[in-house]
């Protein structure tokens, strides 16, 4: 699947229970995957802020934003692909490391500015932030050496400037 | 608890004559009782029926025929259940319910108490929204919301799963019922600017054709679908659903186009070249191979759900908003349009491919309808189960009225009509009312028989009965080599002597000398409800036919001689 085909999603929704499953019936009832998701209260907490990265063909995204719309627990729903907006993400990276690797793992991980968060006799524990392709970067990087066990947040979109997200 | 305070059960009685409503069908068990109970001290009136799809669709039929909600109570777990197709059914068909739902009390909830189902969950995916009432307190402002979107807006159903201990606790903080809805908005006036330039392409077209479906029915806009047709001369064909939005009997009705639909509404289809719908969604029986659909001509969309622009085909103008109100402005933006040579071309069509059938023969589906047309003369309310009957009582059974037909058409719900029909019949008391159902379809529900015959409803059923499922059948036929599987009914009940058995009458049509006479016999029929099998031939086909997914010149006008390859859409 091309790098085209991920979009990111924010929606705000009202906070109870039962909204998530409806969100993601209409992006399951057309074949789209989720990939990330991403929950938290609004700053008003009788709403929630949901930011989701999903594939599928931008023709059914289409669809998807206006089903997700239609939702009466759905305030709005926004596709930011291609917007200007602010876009984080953190990863807990788990990696196969003894002492005598250490340094180089540290190296990368210094020139991708995470934080080394656990040591252990066989393993380095980095936390990383940034928009998703530097993570992927850093996953790729890190690969060689072996991961263990990665943990991702899942994408945060903001609207830049005095837009609302 | 003091004598002022209500509980739960009763705020859901006191929102339903907040609200005007006149009927509830229903039936109880061990998680509706509190709501049982407080409709005792009430003025509604219950219908009790025999099983919970009969309530759904009557309540659906009730909706369609009244333009107010129905609504429905049922138990927790399998009566809820048992009410899923209807709700599905009216999520189809965009029919405004309001179902509330016995549930087990909140500590069982998730534990598979007894009759436990996690009935919201079910619901979400076939209900315009859900509610799982936990607090008392929320149940004045659920009641209202929940007509409030069931009736605004592109119409639906509404769930409300009411816990049992929720229904006896008091409602102790009563807000006074305020809606908060902050994700719902109802699209009223569409964009003016837009209208404009429809209009003017309306002025430049030579060939446009309208296409009216249910929405222009539900936004009562049939007066200003016919100023706008007659001021423009523009010829008319309706939906499945549409029908009643522009009367069949019009000079510029060209009936039902789609699938099934006349000659000429799909060769007016195929040579127009503006097409406008109006409140329909384009859907597949419509429009066949959606990428030659009306190619070259200018589409336009009316439509009050944005969800529904460019789905199946992409349009060149979209307007969002109420089709009354969209078609009132479009209309002060009209002159007189001249499309006599384009309505000369129609009428050669109309000539050229009359609605016909083979005369010749047994007793035909087609004269028993055409018959019946004759008789009432457009002023009964038919209802249809799907099928080949509901084909051919849509192109036969002529509309000239809103809300005078109801038929289960995006869902294709067996089982819909003759429910539907006590429904509308409770909405229209005088009026003729007359479920027209296949064999097949009537014995999904015929179970309410009982319930028609003690409210002493007179709805006639009239079952085009050919003793086989006719149009899987007919797909048999003609698809899969007529390798006939699973579609001969052995072993029906002899309908006259079951409507007798139900405490109603029952009559029979063989012969084609006694059709006249026996629906004669049924319209005088007023003490309840009337059967009338009608033993029609068992093997014909409903013709015109355009095969799912093909384009419109696939269009088949009788059986073909030569083996067909199976058509490229699903059903």
């Amino acid at each position: 699947m091309s790098r085209e085909d991920l979009h990111s999603i924010s929606l705000l929704v009202n906070n109870k229970p039962g909204v998530l499953i409806r969100i993601s019936l209409v992006f399951a009832r057309r074949g789209y995957n989720i990939d990330s998701l991403v929950v938290s209260p609004a700053h008003n907490r009788q709403f929630s802020r949901m930011s989701i990265t999903a594939s599928g063909d931008p023709d059914t995204l289409v669809l998807i934003l206006g089903q997700l719309n239609k939702l009466v627990d759905v305030i709005h729903a926004t596709d930011h692909t291609g917007d200007v907006v602010v876009q984080r993400e953190l990863a807990l990276i788990k990696v196969d490391c003894t002492a005598e690797r250490r340094t180089e793992v540290l190296q990368i991980s210094e020139h991708f500015k995470c934080q080394s968060v656990d040591i252990s006799d066989t393993t380095v524990l980095l936390e990383a932030t940034g928009n998703s392709d530097k993570l992927d970067a850093l996953e790729l990087m890190l690969e060689k050496h072996g991961i263990v066990e990665i943990v991702r947040s899942g994408k945060l979109v903001m609207a830049r400037g005095a837009s609302a997200t | 608890m003091n004598a002022a305070t209500r509980t739960g059960a009763q705020a859901i009685i006191d929102g339903l004559q907040q609200q005007g409503v006149e009927y509830v069908f229903g039936y109880p068990g061990g998680a509706n009782m509190p709501i049982f109970d407080a409709l005792l001290d009430s003025s509604l009136k219950l219908i009790l029926v025999r099983h919970e799809q009969g309530a759904t669709h009557m309540a659906d039929g009730y909706a369609r025929a009244s333009g107010k909600p129905g609504v429905v109570f049922v138990t927790s777990g399998p009566g809820a259940t048992n009410a899923i197709t209807g709700i599905m059914t009216a999520q189809m068909e965009s029919a405004p319910l309001v179902v509330i739902c016995g549930q087990t009390v909140v500590g069982n909830l998730g534990l598979d108490a007894f009759q436990e189902a996690d009935v919201s969950g079910v619901s979400y995916p076939v209900v315009k929204h859900s509610y799982l009432i936990r607090d008392a307190n929320d149940t004045p402002r659920i009641m209202r919301e929940a007509f409030f979107l069931a009736e605004t807006g592109r119409p639906g159903p509404v769930l409300i799963d009411m816990p049992k201990d929720i229904a006896l606790a008091p409602v102790t903080l009563d807000s006074g019922g305020e809606m908060h809805l902050p994700g719902y908005t109802i699209p009223t006036h569409g964009d003016s600017d837009q209208i404009a330039t429809v209009a003017q392409c309306l002025h430049e077209a030579k060939r446009p054709l309208l296409l009216v479906g249910h929405g222009a029915l539900i936004s009562d806009a049939g007066k200003a679908v016919r100023h706008l047709a007659e001021r423009m001369q523009i010829p008319v064909t309706t939906t499945l659903l549409g029908k009643g939005a522009f009367p069949e009997t019009h000079d510029l009705s060209l009936g039902m186009l789609g699938m099934h639909g006349t000659v000429y509404a799909n060769k007016a289809v195929m040579n127009c070249d503006l097409i406008m719908s109006i409140g329909s969604r384009w859907d597949d029986r419509i429009i066949g191979k959606a990428d030659e659909f009306c190619d070259g001509a200018v589409k336009i969309h009316i439509d009050i759900d944005a969800t529904e622009f460019n789905k199946l085909i992409t349009v060149d103008y979209c307007i969002h908003g109420d089709a009354r109100l969209v078609v009132e402005e479009l209309n002060t933006m009209l002159q007189p349009g001249d499309t006599k040579a384009w309505l000369a071309e129609v009428a050669k069509f109309k000539r050229q491919f009359p609605l016909t059938f083979k005369k010749k023969g047994g007793l035909k589906a087609q004269s028993v309808l055409y018959e019946l047309d004759q008789l009432v003369g457009g002023d009964a309310v038919f209802t249809t189960d799907v099928g080949q009957h509901q084909m051919w009582a849509a192109q036969f059974c002529r509309t000239t009225e809103r809300n005078h037909w109801i038929s289960s058409g995006g869902a294709g719900t067996m089982g819909f009509g003759f429910p539907a029909a006590i429904g509308a019949q409770l909405a229209f008391p005088g009026k003729t009312v007359i479920a027209v159902v296949g064999d097949g379809g009537f014995q999904r529900t015929m179970a309410e028989l009982p319930t028609a015959a003690v409210n002493k409803l007179p709805v006639k059923v009239l079952i085009i009965n050919n003793s086989y499922l006719g149009m899987v059948r007919q797909w048999q036929n003609i698809f899969f080599d007529n390798r006939l599987s699973g579609v001969k009914l052995e072993g029906n009940p002899d309908f006259v002597k079951l409507a007798e058995a139900c405490g109603g009458k029952g009559l029979r049509i063989k012969r084609n000398a006694d059709i006249k006479r026996v629906l004669q016999q049924a319209l005088d029929y007023n003490d309840g409800p009337c059967v009338i099998d009608a033993e029609v031939e068992k093997e014909d086909n409903v013709f015109p036919m355009i095969p799912s997914g093909e384009p419109y010149s696939s269009m088949l006008l009788e059986n073909p001689r030569t083996k067909m390859a199976q058509p490229r859409g699903s059903t």
